[in-house]
């Protein structure tokens, strides 16, 4: 359970990253996909975001975020939820559309490999890039360090 | 899994004053449109539930109906409890909150689906928002439902509401209702 648990949180947390025309495109290439039908949304509405701060870590209230979200059902009955940052409905209803699907075992290896994969490949790169971006601007302060020494 | 309201807002707002009017005239037969009800509810209760239910009322769910519970949780978030129920027969009401005399509203709602509310039983009902008595005839209440319910009548203010649905129709009897059979 834990493990299925895990593995959804991935795929789910990449949907919600993925960048709407390219999950289109990627899901279109699967096609004929199956027909669904949507159970709720695609609806706008606000999260609470916290964060935690000091040296015991109390919860604090950063601010809202806008959240849109969806849930469809396959024909071949498997449910699948989507929440997104900000109000792209379509984006919401592909990504719950491609959770359902990574949970139908004929279709969990197309998916995964034709969509899933590719977009976690793309998001990772972006990490690394801004990430090399941010590191380049570093500052050392040895100079602090051996004045304390 | 089925959608719930087709048109979310709009149906629940339709629905909430359907409710309403049902409450301020007693057994007067109203129809509710838009949802679609999972197994083994009915159109009117599982409208019902859209429009009243949300995560802050604890719902008791008739075990008959359990089939119906993941459709209600997934659309309204409703926890476990007693303050509002869903039955496919009328359950004991003595099971559910009647209130308090300083807070009669904490009492419970319970929407019950039975077989018609066109044919079977007549009951005369007389209270508030009935300038004449009114007869509703209703298949699918126990047989000594006119003694139950004026016990529950005469608790006063306290006591329990009924929403009664059969198919996509509904009728409301409130606790200040006086029911006897004609």
């Amino acid at each position: 359970m834990d493990a299925l648990r895990s593995a959804r949180q991935r795929w789910m947390a990449v949907l919600a990253r993925a960048e709407s025309g390219l999950l289109r495109r990627l899901l279109d290439e699967r096609a004929p996909l199956p027909g669904y039908t949507v159970l709720r949304g695609p609806e706008g509405g606000l999260v609470m975001v916290r964060g935690r701060a000091g040296g015991g870590g109390a919860p604090f209230n950063l601010g809202e975020m806008t959240v849109t979200r969806c849930s469809v059902s396959t024909a071949t009955g498997f449910v699948g939820h989507a929440y997104i940052q900000g109000r792209d409905e379509a984006r919401a209803e592909l990504a719950a559309l491609a959770d359902a699907l990574m949970q139908d075992p004929s279709w969990i290896d197309a998916i995964e490999q034709y969509v899933i994969a590719p977009l976690e490949h793309l998001q990772a790169q972006h990490r690394a890039e801004r990430a090399g971006k941010a590191a380049a601007t570093k500052v050392r302060f040895f100079t602090m360090r051996t004045m304390r020494t | 899994m089925t959608p719930g309201f087709a048109d979310p807002v709009a149906d629940a707002q339709a629905c909430f004053r359907t409710i309403l009017d049902a409450m301020a005239r007693p057994g007067r037969v109203q129809s509710v449109f838009g949802a679609t009800a999972p197994a083994p509810l009915c159109d009117a209760a599982a409208a019902v539930l859209l429009t009243l239910l949300d995560h802050e009322t604890p719902l008791w769910l008739d075990p008959e109906a359990e089939a119906a519970r993941p459709w209600i949780t997934f659309h309204t978030g409703a926890p476990k409890g007693t303050s509002f129920a869903m039955a496919l027969s009328l359950p004991d009401l003595n099971g559910f909150p009647a209130g308090s005399d300083e807070m009669p509203e904490t009492s419970a709602t319970i929407v019950v689906q039975v077989a018609s509310l066109t044919s079977g039983r007549p009951y005369r009902l007389e209270g508030p928002g009935l300038r004449e008595p009114a007869v509703v005839r209703i298949t699918g209440l126990p047989d000594d439902f006119a003694s139950i319910w004026q016990r529950n009548h005469a608790l006063f203010p306290r006591g329990i509401d009924l929403i009664l649905c059969a198919g996509n129709t509904l009728t409301a009897l409130p606790r200040g209702v006086s029911v006897e059979e004609a």
